[in-house]
């Protein structure tokens, strides 16, 4: 380190610098660029992307009208799902999804009272769940096995719990049960 | 041209030590009884429901979460704050407050706040927690108190304000002091910041509450609160850093190591602290990715001062380390003086901090945010932040101030020092296994311990938290006995009461660049950005507006 003496140096207005600090100072910006590319790139590139805006929905007629009306798995094509889930206080409907191994599920998830969260274990899918708003996001599930989703946002006295499971199930298996 | 400056040797006179005191005592109270609902929440996880004898005072887990982050993120920040900020101003400027009846309206308006929020709280009817995330509905009083907290802070902020302006015009061509700038900075930033708070309550929670309009919006409510939330941190921090850049090197017996940076420091954050609230917002539905993006950029922007922070706040240690004869590459952080426990609790918060910024990058970091938001990481997180950065910083400052105030002496330096270790081995300890258990999944704000879902490899981390919790818990108690044993002692001999501790800057401040002690064009820069980075959006979401959320209170 070098401690700059006071006495040494010229006495007019400047930054004054330490050299090791404007490089620590440059380090540290081109740490944020690098963390910056990193994230943006598999955010818009390689699809680990967060939610964004996808619709408004009335809270009160939900259960109405529209798909959240029914909530549950659909197929849409060989290894493509959609999920409607309705999250209240304090059960998911559905408390379980079936889907075969590497389906690709969107799951599209709102509220019919207060704020919820839904959270997969192990996985990247995490919503904040918004009465008003539709939540979504799409997840591939490769791993057989069982991923409960949990309610992430105090939503009130029965909170702790209010959970679902995902059962990702071998194709075969998931033919068979004739879905 | 350089101008030498006297530097300040007013020391506070007793009715502003008082003024002062009325703060800590507040701050002090709400950080005790706040801090024994923490414990009680990491038991209940190892399932200790110590809950059950409080009935029918206190009905939940989270009527104790909300009385828990009200009062210990909330009340003791802001009043400590507030006070704090009042004795570096008068001691900084080296004069007395202009107008001391706004200072004292704003501090008589705090109190009349928090009286009105405790009192629904503690009835059970605003178990909403410390977000208050809408459409869970809390009693009007909840919302109003809150409110006019918030407004006696800004009262007192425009008594610190006039106060400098009126220092300004006295000492023309002179650089402000360090701790009165940062000080008064921070106040500014704080009056900008919480603008958004402000709006939502009162364009929308308290209306709604007192059933003036039957709905809400809860997605617009969280981008105001996030607007306010975000800065809020910094609210809290800023003064922790105060001590660290303008008053932890004198104690350590050495100078601050460079003026103009420390200044650079506080100016960004003043900039980049509020157009950041996204990144809170990251999986929220309502809110587009790109702008989540923009504010993840921003966010990124913010750590650059920090990393300026950490470079000049331990260059400035390192300085004080040798001049004490420490030599070698580490040798002088052994030459710091550790048996001070006002330098240990701060040295010691300056550590956990570095695990702290390195998880706030973390979360600010877009998509990786989807692997930890509203689990456990995060309140693990903000105990390394503001349960230590800031709360283990701000007891180390007051086991100089109170004695500096009350004229008494510390009752035991050496029970001081277990109370700083004990809080900084019991945080490792607490915090470690919250992150640990949020990478596992585990939620946030949930009584783990009732949870139906808790697989069996959670219990080994639910168990640390317990611990950690219980040594917190000691070390708070310990804290309150030393507080209010030394405010009770006898008058000390004033040579055996200590100063308030204010260091010197390596270089002659005058040699700051000017631009660097002007406020106005960096609060336009300020109000710039905010514009940019949330006029869109606001725009939108505010035309966009549904009222289609009626209250509810389902604990």
């Amino acid at each position: 380190m070098t401690a700059p003496p006071t006495d040494a140096q010229p006495q007019k207005e400047s930054m004054g610098i330490d050299p090791y600090e404007r490089n620590w100072m440059r380090f540290s910006i081109v740490l944020l660029v690098v963390f910056l590319t990193a994230v943006t790139v598999a955010g818009f590139a390689m699809g680990f992307q967060v939610p964004g805006e996808e619709g408004r929905v009335d809270p009160a007629t939900i259960t109405e009208a529209g798909p959240f009306a029914n909530p549950g798995v659909r197929q849409i094509a060989p290894s493509e799902f959609e999920v409607y889930v309705v999250s209240r206080t304090f059960n998911f409907d559905p408390a379980e999804i079936v889907v075969p191994q590497g389906a690709t599920v969107t799951i599209y998830v709102t509220s019919q009272d207060v704020q919820h969260g839904f959270k997969i274990t192990d996985t990247n899918v995490n919503m904040q769940v918004v009465p008003g708003q539709v939540s979504k996001l799409t997840y591939t599930f490769d791993r057989v096995g069982e991923f409960p989703y949990l309610c992430t946002e105090y939503c009130g006295i029965g909170h702790a719990a209010m959970f679902g499971t995902v059962k990702v199930v071998p194709p075969s298996e998931f033919e068979e049960a004739g879905a | 041209m350089t101008i030498s400056i006297e530097r300040s040797t007013r020391e506070l006179t007793d009715s502003e030590k008082r003024f002062v005191g009325w703060h800590m005592l507040v701050a002090i109270i709400a950080l005790l009884v706040g801090s024994i609902f923490g414990p009680l929440q990491a038991l209940q996880f190892s399932n200790v429901d110590l809950y059950q004898y409080l009935e029918p005072v206190i009905r939940s887990y989270y009527q104790g979460l909300t009385l828990h982050g009200v009062l210990n993120a909330l009340v003791w920040t802001t009043f400590f704050i507030v006070g704090f900020t009042t004795l570096v101003v008068i001691k900084g400027l080296g004069r007395a407050l202009t107008h001391p009846k706004v200072n004292w309206a704003g501090f008589w308006v705090m109190v009349v706040g928090l009286v009105m929020t405790a009192v629904p709280i503690l009835l059970n009817q605003a178990t909403v927690l410390y977000t208050f995330y809408p459409p869970l509905q809390a009693s009007w009083a909840f919302y109003l108190g809150l409110t006019l907290v918030v407004v006696g802070s800004w009262i007192s902020g425009v008594g610190f304000f006039l106060t400098f302006i009126a220092w300004r015009k006295d000492n023309p061509g002179v650089r402000s002091p360090f701790i009165a700038f940062a000080g008064v900075l921070n106040m500014a930033m704080w009056q900008i910041a919480t603008l958004g708070v402000a709006v939502e309550i009162l364009s929308m929670l308290l209306p709604w509450s007192l059933g003036l309009i039957e709905a809400t919006d809860p997605q617009l409510a969280r981008t105001y609160f996030w607007f306010t939330g975000h800065p809020l941190v910094y609210f809290w921090l800023l003064p922790a850093y105060i001590s660290w850049y303008g008053m932890l090197p004198k104690q350590a017996g050495g100078k601050l190591f460079s003026d103009s940076l420390a200044r650079l420091a506080f100016w960004l954050f003043l900039i980049v602290s509020i157009p950041v609230g996204f990144h809170h917002q990251f999986v929220d539905p309502g809110v587009p990715t790109g702008w989540k993006w923009i504010h993840a950029t921003l966010t990124y922007s913010v750590f650059f001062p920090s990393m300026l922070t950490a470079f000049t706040v331990i260059a400035s240690l390192e300085y004080a380390g040798r001049k004490r004869g420490g030599v070698g590459l580490l040798g002088w952080i052994r030459a710091l003086p550790w048996k001070d426990p006002s330098v240990s609790a701060q040295l010691l918060a300056g550590i956990l901090f570095m695990f702290g910024g390195i998880g706030g990058l973390t979360n600010a970091s877009y998509n990786l945010n989807l692997i930890i938001h509203n689990t456990a990481w995060v309140p693990g997180h903000f105990h390394l932040t503001v349960a230590t950065a800031v709360t283990l910083s701000f007891m180390g400052i007051t086991y100089w101030l109170i004695p500096y105030i009350t004229g008494k002496k510390l009752i035991s330096p050496r029970l001081a020092q277990i109370q700083v270790w004990t809080w900084f081995v019991g945080m490792i300890i607490f915090s470690n296994a919250m992150h640990v258990l949020g990478l596992l999944g585990a939620p946030r704000r949930t009584p783990l311990g009732d949870a139906p879902y808790v697989p069996e490899e959670w219990n080994g981390h639910l168990l640390r938290t317990s611990i950690g919790g219980t040594i917190l818990l000691v070390s708070v108690l310990i804290y309150g006995w030393i507080m209010y044993k030394t405010a009770r002692g006898p008058k000390a001999d004033p040579d055996d009461v200590p100063m308030i501790p204010v260091a010197e800057s390596l270089r002659d401040p005058q040699l700051t660049p000017v631009w660097l002690d002007r406020f106005k064009p960096w609060l336009i820069a300020a109000g710039a950005l905010i514009v940019l980075a949330y006029g869109p959006q606001l725009w939108d979401q505010i035309t966009g507006i549904q009222l289609t959320s009626p209250g509810w209170t389902p604990w």
